[in-house]
């Protein structure tokens, strides 16, 4: 039993309202338009991922990555089927946390790691480390709604890779944040995929992820179109084009080449 | 693992010793008491937020009950001359006004209590009843000074306090606390697909303070309505709780409590306070039922 992440045919279908007050419904249904549309974000999709394993999880816009995330972090519930984790799961959503705007940073911090179920104590002993990394200096007393977009994603990622988890779940991430940030994130994600954490990484950037992930999943207009090996699967999306044809850089110098098709 | 896509090899001691459950995975209510840590940091954080920019800050907590006591206590009291029909007619009053504040506070507060909190509803997972629960709680700590200044009106009144008076007291405050927090968690959950709900409940809040014995003693109501009337008036959950909480304080404070009670308020009071005490239960667990169900689309209909 090693299971980290099981998803058993699992869909989820949005509806789309068009109107919103009841004058626009009625006189929308007098003229015969639709007032409201459904589309299937997700459509049976299955897979199992173990625990220690780093999963990049690719597709083109719309393709369901997001919604995938959200079911996995358990904030969406699927329509059907089952998503089943273990252990604690921390990360970042659609590039940005969920951070409430009239907090501060460091009230912000410990209610983040409250809601993934860390103690006051476990948060304490992490905070100075998150403060460190985030490098937001004295902002951390001010409201995150006066933050700059960067200090704001900065503040997120801090505390989604020091928070303890089993999981960690990033989503686009590097889109935001200046190079030296961005090299910053990809060491700590590698030291956290070292540390055995399961890690589903959502990317564009086939670099990044074919440094990081042990397997890629890519979603087609909501359905799985393929789980295997990283190479094949960026092969299988027509994404190796922009990487020259140099399959396994390990050497991290190009880092531009590697982050470059990240946003 | 030989089905595996790519051959990975577990490191089993990794493998975290717990079960493998549904991220969504929600107890209710009952898990939001089992993470008090959260609620703890939720409520602290709703105490800052709810008058964030005034000047005035938890002072306009007592400005509107003030200002409305002092509006009834006038019109009622001396313009109506309830003072000469009821005995200690502000504490009758004050005592069922700090109570109903209370309640619609919850009510209101709840009801706008999962949109506020919107940029956490949608990215984090977390019993989103935590949200109604806590400003449940700020509610209730909002209540806390107008109760010390209700006791100290009722020791100089010479209030002598009894037994079965405290039970009532407790009674009706616990009426309330149910039927407030049911209906904050079913209109919180119906406000996030439909904002008209948070207009609704400004209309209910109105409603309440004339449909309870508070500006008017309750010999008023027998006198006025008989037969089925009089049972349309006593369904109301809170006309319990209100008498309830009275005959607490205010009739603790009356020369003859025996007779207070015989004249002003109905006699199977206690018994109608109990079985209105499990109607609201019914109804809180039927509200968490609903909640359920609406709650699976709210991070896409935010």
């Amino acid at each position: 039993m090693s299971e980290s992440i099981v998803v058993r045919n699992v869909s989820k279908k949005f509806t789309m309202h068009y109107h919103r007050t009841l004058k626009q419904k009625t006189t929308a249904t007098l003229r015969r338009h639709q007032i409201s549309d459904t589309f299937l974000a997700l459509d049976d999709v299955s897979f199992t991922v173990q625990q220690g394993e780093s999963v990049g999880l690719m597709g083109l816009n719309g393709s369901g990555k997001s919604t995938l995330l959200k079911l996995i972090n358990g904030v969406m519930k699927p329509d059907s089927g089952d998503v089943l984790t273990r252990g604690r799961i921390a990360g970042l959503i659609a590039t940005g946390a969920g951070f409430h705007p009239q907090l501060t940073g460091r009230e912000n911090i410990f209610l983040n790691a409250a809601i993934i179920g860390m103690s006051h104590k476990e948060t304490t002993a992490k905070f100075d480390q998150i403060v460190e990394f985030a490098d937001i200096g004295r902002f951390i007393d001010t409201p995150v709604l006066h933050y700059s977009s960067g200090m704001f994603s900065r503040l997120g990622f801090a505390v989604a890779v020091h928070t303890d988890s089993d999981i960690f779940l990033i989503d686009e991430v590097l889109a935001v944040g200046d190079q030296p940030f961005k090299k910053k994130c990809l060491a700590r994600m590698q030291e956290i995929k070292n540390e055995g954490r399961t890690m589903f990484y959502v990317s564009h950037a086939a670099g990044s992820v074919r440094k990081m992930c042990d397997r890629v999943l890519v979603l087609e207009k909501g359905k799985l179109g393929y789980d295997g090996p990283v190479n094949e699967g960026i092969r299988y999306l027509k994404y190796d084009g922009d990487d020259n044809d140099d399959p396994i850089d390990e050497s991290g110098d190009d880092l531009d080449s590697e982050l470059g098709a990240d946003i | 693992m030989t089905d595996h896509p790519t051959g990975f090899v577990v490191d089993e001691s990794r493998v975290p010793d717990a079960p493998l459950i549904a991220p969504s995975a929600n107890g209710g209510l009952r898990s939001v008491f089992k993470r008090r840590y959260l609620l703890s940091l939720l409520v602290k954080r709703e105490l800052a937020a709810r008058y964030q920019g005034t000047v005035l800050g938890l002072f306009w907590s007592y400005v509107q009950p003030l200002t409305r006591f002092a509006m009834y206590f006038f019109v009622v009291g001396i313009v109506l001359g309830l003072h000469g029909d009821v005995e200690n007619f502000g504490i009758h009053m004050f005592s069922a006004f700090v109570f109903v504040h209370y309640f619609t506070e919850v009510f209101a507060a709840g009801t706008r209590s999962v949109v506020r909190n919107k940029s956490l509803v949608q990215k984090m997972a977390m019993p989103r009843e935590m949200f109604p629960v806590a400003s449940v709680l700020v509610s209730g700590y909002h209540t806390l000074p107008s109760m010390v200044i209700l006791m100290v009106a009722c020791i100089f009144t010479g209030w002598s306090p009894d037994g079965v008076g405290i039970l009532a007291g407790l009674l009706g405050f616990a009426i309330m606390t149910v039927l407030g927090t049911g209906l904050a968690l079913l209109f919180s959950a119906l406000n996030v697909y439909f904002r008209d709900f948070q207009n609704i409940v400004g209309t209910l809040t109105a409603f309440v303070h004339f449909s309870v014995p508070m500006i008017y003693p309750y010999e008023r109501v027998t006198n006025a309505l008989d037969g089925g009337w009089l049972q349309l008036y006593l369904a109301n959950p809170l006309t319990e709780s209100v008498m309830l909480i009275q005959r607490f304080f205010w009739v603790g404070t009356t020369d003859d409590p025996d007779a207070t009670i015989t004249k002003s308020m109905p006699d199977d009071l206690f018994q109608r306070g109990f079985i209105m005490l499990g109607i609201c239960l019914l109804f809180l667990a039927m509200a968490q039922w609903a909640f359920t169900k609406l709650e699976s689309k709210f991070p896409e209909r935010l």
